[in-house]
């Protein structure tokens, strides 16, 4: 009998608590940005995948050593790794990167591709207009003309750092 | 300052002075209130659905219709223009005439209850002895077409979904009346005029606090749970049956039922603010005269309006709220708890008035 009545006071207690819950969110801001107005002022999640990128730096130089584990990993063969062998100064034979296709249309924007990248060469940014009038615009090359590849300091400590830090930020992405 | 009986009066003496014929002036009213009852029935809807669909997505972060007219306010007008014009879907090998009609009684249910509701001070439809037992007894009508509908279709679900409605309506019924009876016990009448003047003086819910609050608590479960809304919405329990009683129906006779859905709401809202909350009379308070000659400036249908508003709130707090019960999570609530609740809540009132103990 008592417990009827304890029963019923605190269901009603834990009712009022998920009320006082949904009223809180009814009173805090949208989280919804009303796209075409506020076109200027959209912040995307830093989560949010939208298209891959090739990020370079001042000197036109990126990271990508070619090795094409992306495209292995991409599920819709999305990503073309084309490359070139060419001899260095020292005359050693060295694998450079000719072209990196990326075809967004068929891209489903999985985070493989950046996840797999063992040189952090490749990321995903927020922009997200990729209205084209034809497909074939859809198709684009990430490296940009003329760019080579980055170089990196020598030392077998410097070479690891390098190589762990993109691992560690791209699992703090998933 | 001028009401909205005032207006209703000058017209009628407006119409007693140009026709001569009694009869005729009977008529063209009856008329002129009829069609005053269908288009508020209409733009209550309308507002409602706008209202609940712009609340609902406050809840869930979100801007709700924002895109035709200021606010999304004439978003409900389209939908309105699109659900007119489309097809009305027949069926074959189910119940013609009962198909049809459901819906019709399902308006008829709540316009019905309508002409019961007191809109503001002089302005009501009908006003006789047995008010709220009148509201009580037409707003049930619904269930009637709601569980036509359900068989008529031919369709196990919209049986389903009507065998639920059925007995979700029935049993909360009963917890609804009662608490309006322990009301109608502090009052001494189920006129609900009388039931206004009283409380002029103080609102139902500050003369009896505690019977009354519990009485109010209660209405109001029971009144959401008649509604189909919310965490009762097993009728409609769209995961498990579609869309329940109404699946068949397309185009207005799908509309119907919607806006049917939606003036219930404002129905138990309002019957709970005239019963509970004082319905068109200000916030009076004894011996506070300078308080309430403020209160009495706002005209008496932005009092009923704005309370009503207030319960359609709370309603909608709730139905976005919780997760749906189970049908005999539903029946435990009703049959075991609310029930003795408002058995219990009549005797207190009783007790309460009969000894005076009332404010």
């Amino acid at each position: 009998m008592i417990k009827y009545f304890t029963n019923i006071f605190s269901g009603i207690v834990n009712l009022l608590k998920g009320m006082k819950v949904t009223g809180k969110v009814l009173i805090s801001p949208a989280v919804t940005q009303p796209y075409p107005e506020k076109r200027d002022e959209l912040k995307p999640k830093d989560r949010f995948r939208a298209e891959l990128t090739m990020p370079h730096n001042a000197s036109n130089e990126h990271k990508c050593t070619a090795c094409g584990i992306c495209a292995m990993n991409c599920p819709n063969q999305t990503i073309q790794v084309t490359k070139n062998k060419i001899t260095d100064e020292n005359g050693k034979p060295k694998i450079i990167l000719d072209q990196y296709l990326y075809d967004i249309g068929s891209c489903i924007f999985c985070g493989l591709c950046t996840r797999v990248c063992p040189q952090g060469a490749i990321e995903f940014t927020t922009n997200f207009e990729h209205a084209v009038y034809t497909r074939s615009k859809l198709v684009k090359q990430l490296n940009q003309p003329g760019s080579k590849k980055m170089e990196v300091a020598k030392p077998a400590a410097a070479q690891q750092k390098v190589d762990a830090e993109p691992k560690q930020n791209n699992e703090n992405n998933q | 300052m001028l009401q909205l009986s005032d207006i209703i009066t000058w017209i009628h003496e407006f119409l007693s002075a140009n026709i001569p014929a009694e009869w005729a002036v009977k008529l063209i009213e009856y008329v002129l209130v009829g069609l005053g009852f269908l288009t508020l029935y209409a733009l209550i809807a309308l507002f409602l659905i706008i209202f609940e669909r712009k609340i609902c997505a406050y809840f869930q972060c979100r801007l709700g219709p924002n895109r035709v007219g200021p606010w999304g306010i004439f978003q409900v007008i389209a939908d309105m223009v699109k659900i007119l014009l489309k097809e009305i879907i027949p069926l074959k090998h189910n119940d013609k005439l009962l198909y049809y009609a459901a819906p019709f009684i399902v308006i008829m249910g709540s316009l019905l209850t309508f002409g019961g509701l007191q809109f503001a001070k002089g302005v009501h439809g009908v006003d006789f002895n047995i008010g709220v037992f009148y509201l009580l007894a037409v707003s049930s009508i619904s269930i009637i077409g709601v569980m036509l509908a359900g068989w008529s279709s031919n369709n196990k679900y919209s049986l389903i979904g009507a065998m639920r409605s059925g007995a979700q309506v029935i049993s909360f019924e009963l917890s609804a009346c009662l608490s309006m009876m322990a009301m109608v016990i502090l009052c001494g009448s189920m006129n609900l005029s009388d039931m206004m003047e009283s409380q002029g003086r103080l609102w139902f819910i500050f003369q009896a606090p505690i019977p009354a609050f519990i009485g109010m608590v209660i209405y109001l479960i029971a009144a959401h749970a008649e509604t189909n809304r919310g965490p009762f919405d097993l009728p409609e329990a769209e995961s498990e049956l579609t869309a329940g009683y109404h699946v068949e129906y397309s185009g207005i006779t799908f509309g119907f039922f919607y806006v049917g859905e939606y003036c219930n709401l404002f129905i138990n809202a309002a019957i709970g603010a005239l019963v509970f909350l004082g319905g068109w009379q200000p916030l009076h308070f004894p011996g506070c005269e300078g308080f309430n000659a403020v209160m009495d400036y706002i005209p008496s249908c932005v009092w009923f309006f704005g309370k009503t508003l207030l319960l359609i709130f709370l309603s909608l707090w709730v139905r976005w709220s919780f997760p749906r019960l189970r049908i005999d999570q539903l029946l435990h609530l009703e049959w075991k708890i609310m029930l003795p609740f408002s058995l219990f809540n009549i005797l207190l009132m009783a007790v309460l008035v009969a000894n005076g103990w009332v404010f």
